[in-house]
């Protein structure tokens, strides 16, 4: 009999879709260096979806917002030649193209639109990496090098060799799954995350090109796994869209 | 004589100099060539050039251009899985499919339009730096491009030589460590001097989860490259790049080019061909070269031009002389080169002998155990100290003192299945010679043992009793007789003593 109770578990989380997981208040240390803040950095209870978004909900958004679909977004907030280019028509995935897959091709403004018509944000940075720092049975992991490594061997495969589904590994302490091994995700101020794009001058980061914003570094030069994804975000404009970028949505707390 | 006259005015001072001394015989100063104040030749002329880019071991034709040409280079980033080793994946990040990356060849002065286009499976976003351009970040400030986009920039290729480009993307290393660089060579003015064959050769060293050469999907093992602790070091990104049929090709009295570059991440090579003297040595790919060298260094992120004259044919080896690494690592490639032999520079071998040093044979048991014989009064004791001496003169080379022999190469007589099974088979074997696979205590071994000519139906005789009552084997004894009925009755390999 478990394994059917089990079975149903799984299939009324998939049914739902992302729910949204009751993440704590509490405080990490970050691998960026952000010159106003020393010590820890707090973050406030929020929620935050326990999967990425799928192809199937994504696609449900664009047919009641048809300014979001293929071919109506305008190109200032979807690169055309990329935005969701994987699926088959602008309101159809076809056959090479999962429900249950992370929807990815979509832009910053795109993303941002989907989890508006929620109810609900990007998270911030500071919000995912609080997250995305803890396995199965801790809150931070990261000084964990099997953990890391694991993390790293998922860099090691290209993009190209195919995309899981969503909510097939097991979730973290929080309660959430695949914040690594699956996709890239947009945060709400990632455009804020501007390191040089040269690099090897982190330590110098590229001022003017931050307008007041406080200047960034990476601070954990050891802590690759976010040293790579800090990289490509940031050589992103919001627009742009990857075959491996995703995202989730997060909301406040009332 | 125009040409002349102008290097007389660079010289003038030195030639002065000398001149107050007196001397007629003025050793040739070369003149400075200027770097990179003295690079720039005006704007591009004629039409734009697009750049012939070349995998490895290839390299590009040279540009044969007088004048400074606007040159387009498309460049594309793919993250590609190959084979780093026989039945070992690895994901590469490549400057166009390929570790090294594609070969870039310019012409000083000219103007290069350089465009990345990272493909859109990739996952990551990267950059280039390359080491021929003046400018912040050798272009990587400019270059920073997202999978599925292009970046484009621009730069004038002032100084002359051959230059690792990297990509330079957080982290650095990790991008490096999987392969992303290759060489672009800026040829000076008057272009470089004619060769017979180039080739495109650049080492790396690279850092799997798994050890050396074990099968499967290896991923990158970040851990061991911060500790420099290479799981390989190869020429162009796999092991066997360079060998069998994908050997690098020459012809006797050919000269051949080598552009060699070093990508890193941490090792500095020790490049060295095996039976070659480099001619030539553009040191660290500059300008003026050094020569008659036997083996150079390239340092991470450099390279080096070297250039040798072929002489005589056969194989030689590429490798970095640090040797674990060549033999250990992977870091082996090939030249063969064909044509005439020719005797006056190099024989072949001349003598193939037994040098038997001091294992050579004492003579008292062997004569004793003769008078013995002779006499038919022969005790299995004398055979056996005669045999002893024989077999520590004779034998020892290959099966060793102890009997045991080599693994894989020299099979033991000790506790021999092999010899106890067949005492007729043995005595063949020793008068005739032995060729081809046969199996002893359970492993295979396939080598060639020749006849032992030189020994009579008595020495033979001693030697068998001597291994049959050695190293735990049954016991017994062989007699010359025995020896004699297998010599009438089989055929010896032709050529050998009867």
């Amino acid at each position: 009999m478990r394994p059917a109770v089990l079975a149903l578990g799984l299939l009324v989380a998939a049914a739902q879709g992302s729910g949204y997981q009751r993440i704590p208040a509490g405080e990490y240390r970050s691998v960026l260096k952000y010159e106003d803040l020393k010590g820890n950095r707090a973050v406030a209870a929020y929620e935050l979806m326990t999967q990425p978004v799928t192809n199937g909900e994504f696609l449900k958004f664009v047919k009641s917002h048809r300014e979001w679909q293929r071919g109506r977004a305008l190109p200032l907030y979807a690169e055309p030649s990329a935005y969701l280019s994987h699926w088959q028509t602008s309101t159809a995935l076809g056959a090479n193209v999962s429900s249950q897959q992370p929807v990815t091709r979509v832009s910053w403004f795109a993303a941002t639109a989907y989890c508006e018509a929620q109810g609900a944000r990007l998270p911030t940075w500071s919000e995912w990496e609080y997250v995305a720092a803890a396995d199965e049975t801790h809150r931070d992991a990261r000084q964990d090098r099997a953990w890391r490594e694991r993390i790293l061997a998922w860099y090691a495969q290209s993009a190209g060799t195919g995309l899981g589904v969503v909510g097939r590994t097991p979730a973290n302490v929080y309660g959430v799954q695949e914040l690594h091994g699956l996709v890239w995700e947009w945060t709400e101020d990632y455009s804020a995350m501007l390191v040089s794009a040269d690099n090897r001058s982190q330590s110098e980061a590229d001022r003017a090109r931050f307008c007041g914003a406080g200047a960034l570094a990476v601070d954990d030069r050891e802590n690759y796994p976010v040293m790579m994804r800090v990289a490509l975000l940031s050589s992103l404009r919001g627009a742009d869209s990857t075959s491996s970028l995703g995202f989730r949505c997060a909301r406040s707390l009332r | 004589m125009k040409r002349q006259a102008g290097l007389l005015v660079a010289l003038g001072s030195a030639l002065l100099l000398i001149g107050c001394q007196g001397g007629s015989q003025a050793p040739v100063v070369a003149a400075d060539t200027g770097g990179s104040a003295a690079g720039d030749f005006g704007p591009p002329q004629g039409e734009p050039v697009k750049a012939i880019l070349t995998s490895p071991p290839n390299v590009p034709p040279p540009t044969n251009r007088t004048a400074p040409a606007k040159v387009i280079v498309e460049l594309e980033v793919r993250e590609v899985e190959k084979e780093i080793s026989e039945g070992v994946k690895y994901t590469f990040w490549t400057f166009g499919g390929t570790v090294p990356g594609s070969f870039i060849r310019v012409r000083q002065g000219d103007t290069v339009e350089f465009h990345l286009k990272n493909h859109p499976d990739s996952k990551m976003p990267h950059n280039i730096d390359l080491h021929a351009v003046t400018g912040p970040g050798g272009g990587a400030t400019s270059s920073f491009t997202a999978p599925g986009h292009q970046s484009q920039f621009t730069f004038k290729a002032l100084n002359a030589g051959l230059y690792i480009y990297h990509c330079a993307t957080a982290p650095v290393g990790m991008h490096v460590a999987n392969g992303m660089y290759g060489l672009i060579l800026v040829e000076p003015s008057e272009g470089l001097r004619k060769v017979d064959r180039e080739y495109y050769v650049v080492q790396g060293d690279f850092y799997t989860v798994g050890k050396y050469r074990e099968k499967g999907v290896q991923p990158f093992d970040m851990q061991k490259a911060i500790d420099e602790n290479a799981t390989y070091v190869l020429f162009n990104g796999s092991e066997g790049s360079m060998l069998g049929d994908k050997a690098l090709k020459a012809k006797v009295g050919e000269t051949v080019r080598l552009y060699v570059g070093n990508g890193g991440p941490n090792l500095s090579s020790n490049f060295h061909v095996i039976g070659e003297i480099f001619d030539r040595v553009y040191t660290e790919g500059g300008t003026r070269y050094q020569e008659n060298v036997q083996t150079t260094l390239v340092p991470a992120g450099g390279s080096t031009m070297v250039e040798f004259h072929m002489e005589v044919p056969g194989t030689s080896i590429l490798v970095d002389h640090a040797l674990f690494r060549a033999f250990n690592k992977g870091a082996l490639g090939m030249i063969k080169t064909e044509g005439p032999d020719n005797k006056a520079v190099y024989s072949g071998k001349e003598v193939d002998s037994v040098y038997l040093g001091d294992k050579a044979v004492s003579a008292t048991p062997v004569a004793e155990a003769a008078t013995a014989s002779a006499s038919g009064a022969l005790t299995v004791k004398q055979q056996i100290a005669a045999g002893g001496a024989l077999f520590n003169g004779t034998c020892s080379v290959c099966h060793q003192a102890n009997g045991e022999g080599m693994p894989a190469v020299f099979p033991p007589l000790a506790k021999s299945d092999y010899l106890k099974a067949d005492i007729d088979r043995a005595i063949t074997t020793v008068l005739n010679g032995r060729t081809g696979a046969i199996k002893v205590n359970g492993k295979d071994f396939n080598s060639v043992m020749p006849p032992m000519s030189q020994l009579n139906d008595d020495e033979v005789a001693h030697i068998l009793t001597y291994v049959l009552n050695n190293w735990g084997n049954p016991g017994g004894q062989v007699s010359a007789a025995q020896v004699a009925k297998v010599r009438g009755t089989t055929a010896r390999p032709k050529g050998a003593a009867n």
